[in-house]
């Protein structure tokens, strides 16, 4: 348990874990969603949170944390599924490692 | 970790210790803080509305007012209007829970003989609920509420699914817990309706949210302006979908009881509800408040600072930024999922953890940072 003299209640001991620069909710999500800062033409490893399997590929442009990562190409018009759930429609072509986000892809619904 | 509470005159249980100065009115505002100034350990909730409305706009005044004051966190009441009529109408639907409650009009009185009046009552009120004791209590005594706000991707992969992991907990030990957020369900609606227990409760939450969906289209309204939210965008949510997602993501995976409207207390005994909320935060969490919530969940991604000047809300991260940066308005902080330090089912303890301690007595960083968001939810413009 954390004292007092912090304001957050205190988390468990740091464990080794695979490096990682992305994480993906779940296997055949066309995105994944970086939890660091990364950077174009860096090679990004990316962990699937379902099974813990691991995805090494090559960001084409800078991504911040909390900004999705494409992990596999699309066409124009193509439905993009993320939590293994559709989150929208490609607005324009998908290369591997683009960065993903209002610029490419809107929603189905308004 | 044994939990102590405070029982209240109806068997339901509170974590705070309220004497609430509660205006009818916007024009009893003035009145009621001053009682509050004059009484130590009252807290005035000020609000802007309470005149000219009416239809079912008037009947959710009444029971967002009715169900503030009768919320397990409030000891006793002392109601202030301008008008006898509707005071006496919120103070008797309190007085139903048992709890002292008293109600004082303005006209023919004044500020100044409301207020002397009203302070006796307040002071007399205050010295008895200063000594109620906190005593044991269980799990399944509370009922706890979830909703988040300025999300992100962080939210959906970290603080979504550990609030998810704690509902699941709060809900086998017998607890019940609300979430709403209506509009925010757009791309997963039929997420929640697959987890309805019964057709009448699915049918109720199909109405529920059809009727939003409808009411935003009959204004010719395009949401894409505001839903996402500019600090979704930020956070990286592209689409309404995406967020709708995340959100669902903290309701964890049990089925729902029942489908309540706006401030509605439940009906079908403990278990997980929806309840229709706008996905405003001060307004979804001061309608849960109503509806008998004790305790807030607040999974935040871009930082979040809302409070409830009743209800103690508790905000966790998982966006190491948003913890850094804003560390004084973070309870939880979660960022050890993204890094992969820690595992759901830690992060699950630690917020159980800290709603135990919360319950016990420990203020939020809400309540230290003294965030009091008491808004009510208009359906629309007053006559």
């Amino acid at each position: 348990m954390s004292n007092t003299s912090s304001a957050a209640v205190a988390i468990g001991e740091k464990k080794a874990a695979v490096k990682h620069d992305f994480l993906i909710h779940n296997q055949g999500d066309h995105v994944g969603v970086a939890t660091s800062n990364i950077k174009a033409g860096a090679k990004v490893i990316g962990v699937y949170m379902d099974d813990e399997t691991t995805v090494e590929l090559v960001s084409k442009s800078d991504i911040p944390l909390g900004h999705k990562i494409a992990l596999k190409a699309m066409e124009t018009g193509t439905p993009v599924l993320k939590y293994g759930i559709e989150i929208g429609v490609t607005t324009q072509p998908w290369e591997l490692g683009d960065y993903v986000h209002t610029h490419n892809i809107k929603t189905q619904r308004w | 970790m044994q939990l102590y509470g405070y029982r209240r005159e109806n068997g339901k249980v509170g974590v705070r210790n309220y004497v609430v100065i509660l205006p009818v009115d916007d024009i009893s505002n003035a009145a009621a803080e001053s009682v509050a100034n004059n009484v130590q350990g009252t807290l005035a909730l000020p609000h802007a509305y309470g005149r000219l409305q009416y239809g079912p706009d008037l009947d959710l005044f009444f029971k967002t007012m009715i169900g503030t004051g009768s919320n397990p966190n409030v000891a006793a009441v002392v109601v202030i209007g301008i008008e006898e009529n509707w005071s006496k109408r919120i103070a008797d639907g309190i007085a139903e829970t048992g709890k002292p409650v008293s109600y004082f009009s303005i006209e023919r009185n004044g500020d100044f003989e409301t207020i002397r009046a009203a302070s006796w009552k307040a002071k007399e009120y205050v010295h008895w609920a200063s000594e109620l004791q906190r005593e044991p209590i269980e799990l399944s005594d509370l009922t706890v509420s979830i909703k988040c706000g300025e999300s992100d991707t962080t939210t959906g992969l970290g603080s979504c699914p550990t609030v998810s992991e704690a509902v699941d907990r709060l809900v086998d030990a017998g607890a019940t817990v609300f979430f709403g957020e209506t509009p925010e369900l757009t791309g997963g609606e039929h997420l929640i309706s697959a987890r309805a227990a019964n057709p009448e409760v699915r049918a109720r939450f199909e109405t529920i949210y059809q009727n939003y969906v409808d009411e935003i289209e009959g204004t010719g309204a395009d949401l894409l302006g505001s839903q996402p939210t500019q600090g979704n965008i930020a956070g990286g949510l592209s689409t309404i979908e995406e967020k709708a997602l995340g959100n669902i993501a903290k309701t964890g995976s049990k089925e729902i009881i029942g489908a309540l409207e706006m401030a509605e207390a439940p009906t079908n005994g403990p278990g997980l509800y929806f309840m229709d909320t706008s996905s405003a935060a001060a307004e979804c969490i001061t309608l849960m408040g109503a509806g008998g919530a004790v305790v807030h969940f607040f999974p935040t991604g871009q930082g979040n600072v809302i409070g409830n000047p009743i209800v103690p809300v508790i905000k966790l991260t998982a966006n190491q930024i948003t913890a850094e940066t804003m560390s004084e308005h973070i309870d939880v902080d979660v960022s050890g999922l993204l890094s992969r330090e820690i595992n759901l089912s830690e992060a699950g303890d630690d917020l159980m953890e800290c709603l135990f301690r919360t319950v016990n007595g420990r203020m939020t960083c809400a309540e230290v940072l003294g965030h009091k968001e008491f808004v009510l939810t208009r359906l629309y413009r007053s006559a």
